[in-house]
Formats: structure tokens, sequence, C-alpha cells
């Protein structure tokens, strides 16, 4: 029997899971393909399957399963309910109904796994989600055990592995998975923390090579990923209440983190096009730099959004802390 | 102290009573204009939801006129509306205006809270009974209200002359309205509704029936939805909705598991709950489907979250059960005339369904 080919679409969680992931199919003996990177191509197939105020990530997801559906047997949407210990905290709706939109859109799908997180299902839930999916595949128990230790355990190491040597998920999976070194980091005289949901950050296409602009301008990034999570956690006293999402929360304790971090010039956040979330923790984060005079940067993206758009945006903020800081000598 | 609220279809009314019978002076929030829009397009984030927009709006409104209480709802999510008081109070003092936000959590959110909540809102000097009494008239005023919208819904389409049910309908609205006792209000809602029940019909006729599905704040507000009950009533459509004020109270609060028909309806199309009504939407669907209605208009405002995976599902329902949908954007630009035509066309379309069917059997 050929080997069973499970397609990862490059988005959404691949940049929360996909080491562990990837572990896990490739211990159960399974072939893990992953969509191309994001492309015209893959943005136009996306664009027509969804409905039209949709956000540009979702968009995007249903493009990449596309891309993905002839070239696999199985393709993997796992449906992200829960992750915190805040049984509150959820996900946005959109990675909630994700598989439910996928089947109903996109015809000629090939079978698909789809297994909830959901922590509040006990404090097994992952390795429930694993079970499922290796029965799913029909593989013996012990293996399925075996897999998922192996998974749990790269998992960790990549978060780690981000926290100590300050990688943003793309540099930590080509860490684990190719180089096992990181690269020399490019001279800079500028510190911004980038926020932002990780698949538009660090998508290139769609977030018009953000963030390589910036290296290549000297300046040093700084993202969420690169905050051990308790840390992040200690500021979710901060607001009234927590938002409901687990990006939305880690976006917004970011903020205050590395507000708080006296290296820190500026805060640039990214933000979808139409994304639901978003249009509150702009805001929140607008009102927070505002009140501390901190230089703030919202950059929205939709699926028109060129590099020269993004670069003026980047280069006039850029200039402007540059500047303020040889003011203040 | 000056206390408002937002505004939602006429249930203002009950709660203005309340508030008024606690000894508390009421700024009664008026009725939404494109002047609310206006404000609440100003003041809020590009893409925060309609409703978000119309009640910063509401709030500034009310402010404006001296309100310096402010209380609203909150939700346990999952979705924005859980989270719409924390942003508008920053909002609303980031623009310089000074009062107090309370906002009212389900008890199970947080029991603490709420029981604060209810403190304030209780004058020392009452007792609790009299205090409950109070509450249990506006209660059965909010209902008699809902009770005679759908009242309305089912008549509109028999009447004889256009316009009669709905002047019957402002009339009765208006009996609760001057209601004080809870027996009045009683008395008041019989009378409305015998004068609705009277309004020359010609019930010879074969309407039409439409179920209304979407997101809760659309639904229910007759100026966000371009008042879509009546219009269609007026076209000769009977209207169906689940979604009303007190059975939203009621059941998020007490009878949580009056919902779970729908819930089950929906699940071979969605399995999750989306937050807001998005699983609403697609379950109501597939019940209005299974029940025969000729089709099904959903309210979604523009980016509203849930319901964008409604209506990702919806034409896989539609298609399932021979039903058609029309998703209905609310934005700032929703026009009367646009809305109109699309109804319209749609109307066209289950009359020739309906004239095909009708032929075939
Ligand atoms: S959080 Fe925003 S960008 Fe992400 S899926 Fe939801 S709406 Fe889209
Ligand atoms: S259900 Fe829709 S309108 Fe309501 S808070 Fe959520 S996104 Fe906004």
């Amino acid at each position: 029997m050929s080997q069973v080919i499970v397609g990862f679409p490059t988005t959404l969680t691949y940049y929360l899971h996909y080491p562990m992931w990837k572990v896990f199919f490739s211990e159960l003996g399974c072939k893990v393909e992953t969509s191309p990177m994001t492309n015209k191509k893959i943005l136009d197939e996306g664009v027509k399957e969804t409905v039209t105020d949709a956000c540009v990530p979702i968009k995007l997801y249903h493009g990449h399963a596309v891309a993905l559906k002839d070239k696999v047997d199985y393709l993997f949407i796992p449906r992200m309910v829960n992750v915190d210990s805040d049984k509150n905290i959820t996900f946005c709706p959109k990675f909630l109904g994700l598989p439910d939109m996928i089947k109903a859109s996109i015809p000629n799908l090939p079978k698909i796994i789809s297994p909830s997180l959901d922590r509040k299902s006990g404090h097994y839930y992952l390795y429930k989600a694993c079970r499922e999916i290796g029965r799913q595949l029909e593989k013996p128990a012990s293996l399925i055990f075996r897999a998922y230790r192996r998974a749990v355990s790269i998992q960790k190491k990549f978060e780690k592995i981000m926290v100590q040597n300050k990688l943003n998920p793309v540099e930590g999976i080509d860490y684990l998975f190719n180089s096992g070194s990181c690269s020399e980091r490019p001279d800079a005289d500028l510190n911004i923390a980038v926020l932002g949901y990780p698949y538009q950050i660090y998508d290139p296409y769609i977030s018009a090579n953000l963030m390589s602009w910036l290296e290549n301008h000297k300046v040093r990034t700084w993202t969420m990923e690169m905050v051990d999570y308790s840390q992040l956690q200690k500021y979710s006293g901060k607001l009234k209440k927590k938002l409901f999402w687990h990006f939305s929360n880690k976006v917004v304790w970011a903020c205050y983190h590395y507000l708080d971090q006296p290296h820190i010039d500026g805060i640039i956040h990214v933000t979808a096009f139409s994304c639901g979330p978003d249009a509150m923790v702009d805001k929140l984060v607008e009102l927070e730099c505002k009140q501390r005079n901190f230089p703030f940067l919202s950059l929205m993206i939709d699926e028109q959004t060129g590099e020269g758009g993004v670069t003026t945006r980047l280069e006039a903020f850029t200039d402007m802390i540059r500047y303020r800081r040889e003011q203040q000598g | 102290m000056k206390i408002s609220f937002p505004r939602m279809g006429n249930s203002y009314i009950g709660f203005k009573h309340l508030c008024e019978g606690l000894g508390f002076e009421v700024v009664v929030p008026p009725s939404l204009t494109q002047k609310t829009i206006t404000y609440g397009a100003r003041y809020s984030p590009e893409f925060a939801c309609m409703p978000f927009k119309v009640l910063t709006g509401t709030y500034v409104e009310v402010l404006e006129k001296g309100a310096d209480v402010i209380i609203s709802s909150g939700g346990i999510g999952p979705c924005r509306a859980g989270f719409y008081g924390v942003l508008h109070e920053k909002i609303l003092k980031d623009i310089g205006y000074d009062f107090k936000f309370i906002v009212v959590d389900p008890p199970m959110a947080n029991l603490k809270d709420f029981y604060n909540n209810v403190l304030f809102l209780k004058p020392r000097n009452l007792k609790w009974g009299s205090f409950l009494k109070k509450v249990r008239t506006a209660w059965k005023m909010l209902t008699a209200l809902d009770g005679l919208d759908m009242l309305v819904a089912q008549r509109r389409a028999y009447e004889l002359k256009k316009g009669d049910t709905q002047k019957a309908f402002e009339t009765a609205v208006s009996y609760i309205d001057s209601a004080e006792t809870y027996k009045e209000v009683v008395e008041a809602e019989t009378e409305g509704r015998k004068l609705i029940e009277r309004v020359p019909c010609d019930e010879t006729r074969k309407p039409l029936r439409v179920g209304i599905v979407g997101e809760i704040y659309v639904v229910i507000e007759p100026f966000m939805n371009m008042d879509i009950e009546r219009r269609l009533g007026e076209m000769g459509v009977i209207t169906h909705r689940s979604i009303y004020v007190t059975t939203y109270v009621r059941h998020t609060i007490w009878d949580r598991k009056a919902e779970d028909y729908i819930k089950d309806a929906a699940r071979p199309y969605l399995k999750q709950m989306v937050g807001g009504h998005g699983i609403n939407s697609v379950g109501e669907t597939v019940l209005y489907g299974k029940d025969n209605y000729d089709g099904v208009v959903q309210l979604a405002p523009f980016t509203c979250i849930p319901e964008i995976v409604a209506r990702s599902i919806l034409p896989k329902v539609s298609r399932d059960y021979d039903i058609p949908v029309l998703t209905l954007h609310i934005d700032e630009q929703t026009g009367e005339t646009g809305v109109q035509t699309r109804l319209e066309a749609f109307l066209d379309l289950l009359r020739e369904k309906q004239k095909v069917l009708g032929e075939c059997s």
C-alpha cells in the first residue's frame, strides 16, 4: 500500500501547530503535504470559493485547501475550540466553523480529518484529538500514543526555541526541520514590535513582505511568539474583560508587554480587511498607545494591498521614529 | 442621576417603565435615525459590526441629552457583543464623556457583578417584594410587546387595506405604554390584540410564508432591517422569526435548553457553536425547510462573523431542502430602495416556485 498523504494548508494554524502535526502524522507513517506558500493563484481560488465579506485569511485558507485537494488522500482541518486554561477563551468563529465552511463551499474534496481541539473536554484533550485521528487512519493504539508523545515534545521544543532564541514561527519551523540553527540577524538601529495574527504577518504574499522590508531597513522585529505565554498572561487582568479569542488576547497582551520593554521603539499592528475581532483589538491597541504617547502604526491588509502602499507607510513610520529620537538627543 | 439604555424595537417601553418605577429619571433613547448612524460611524472602528456602531451613536445621543448612567447588556460571547461594553466605555471616555457605564452580564457569567448591578438599581428603601413586583410588571410588558409583534407578523398579509394592521399595532403599543400596574398591562394587551384582530381581512388568501433568521440586533430593530417584517407583510407575506427580546433573555438566563432543537437541526451542517446567532441561522433555516416555508431571509450585519460562517453554509442547506435563501447585508449604506427591489425579486421567485409546485401536484 502506498503511503497515505495528509494535506496541511500553509496558513492559519500552520504557524501555531505545524511542528506538532507534522511529527504526529509522520510517526503514524503518513506523508504530510503542505500547500505552496500563498501566491496569486491560491488567493484567486480562495476569493472564488468564499462569501465576499469574509476576511482575507479565510479566503486564503479556502485557496490553500483547493491547492491541496487533488493531491492528497486526506485534508487536515483541525477545529480550534479552546486551548487556553481559561475556558471562555475560544477562537474566532471562522476557526470554529472552518471545517463546516470548507465542506459546504468546496466541491470534490478528499476525506477530511477535523478533530476538535477543545481543552474543555478534559485534561487530555490533545491526546483525545490524536486518538480520534489515529483511529480514523486505522492505526494501532500503541503507535498513536507514541506519535502523540513525540508530537507534544516537539511542540514544546518549538515554543521554547522561539522564546529563547527570539525566533518567529517561520524561523522556528526552519530551525526544527531544516537548519538546526539560527541565521545571523542583520544590523538594526530600531526595535519594533509587530503585532497581529501569525497567519497574516508571516505570510509574505499577503503582508506585502512586511517583515523582510523591516529587516532590510535596519529594523529588528519583535513578535508575540517570542514572549513566553505565561509572561503574556500576566497582562490578562489589564482589561475589565478578556477577549474571547485566543490570538486576539495574545496580540493585546503582547502590546502591553512590549510597551513595558524599554528597548522597543514602536508598535505596528497588522490587521486584515474586514476582520471582525480586529476591529476591537486595533482600537484597544491604538487607545493604549495613544494614552502613553507611543509610536503606533495600524496597517490594514486586503487582497489588493500592493507592496507600494505598505512600504510608503513603513518608511514614514520608521522615519518618524528615527526623527523623534534625534530630536530627543 | 439620569439613566439611559440602548434601543431595540419597542423594548425601550418596558425598560423605561422599570427605571421610572424605581425612581430614576430616564433619558429615553431616541428612535434610530441617520444621525445615530453618522455618530456611530464617526466614533467606531471602521470594521466594527453595525450593532456596535449604532449603539455608539445611541450612547452619544443620550449622553448629549444629559444621561449620566448607561445600562447595557453584556454577554458571555463568544462574539464581539460580549466585549462591546469595555470598548464603548473606552471610546466614549476618550471622546470626553463622563458617565457611569453598567454592563449587565447574565448571572451565571458573574454572579457577584450581577448582584451588585441589581443592588445599584434597587433603591435602598424599596422592599425586595415591591422591587420584584416592578420587575415582574416590566417583564410582562416586554412579553406583551413581543406578543403583539408576533401577532401582526401573522396578520398583515390578510389585511384589506394596506397599513391598517400597522396602525392598529401602533395603537396597541401605546396602550401598553400607558399601563402602570401588572393588571393594566394584561388589560392593555387584551385590548390591543382585539384591536389588531378586528382589522378587516380577507381570510381566503394563501400568503407566502417566509422565515427571518440572522443576527439578533438587526433582526429585532426595525430601523436596522428597513422594517422588513412590515414590508413583507404589506407585500402579502406571513413572516416568522424565533428571536425576540424576551425569548433571548429567557433562553440565555433560565431556559437554556430551549434552543437545543435548533442546534440539533443545524448539526449535520455546522457542528460547533460559532457565537452570536450563527448556529441558529443554520438550524432555523433547516427547520423552515422541513416546515415547508416558502423562503428564508437572512439578516447579516456587514462583517458579522457568525453570520459569515452561516452564510457560507446556507447555500448547501438551501439546495438540500429546496428552500430559497436571501441574504441581506446591513451596513451604513443599506437603503430602502435597494432592499425593496431585492425583496420584490425574491418574492417573484417564491411565487413562481409556488405556482410550479401547485401545477405539479
Ligand atoms: S480573526 Fe480575523 S482574520 Fe482571523 S479568521 Fe477571524 S476574522 Fe479572519
Ligand atoms: S454576532 Fe455579529 S453583530 Fe453581533 S457581535 Fe458578533 S459579529 Fe458583531
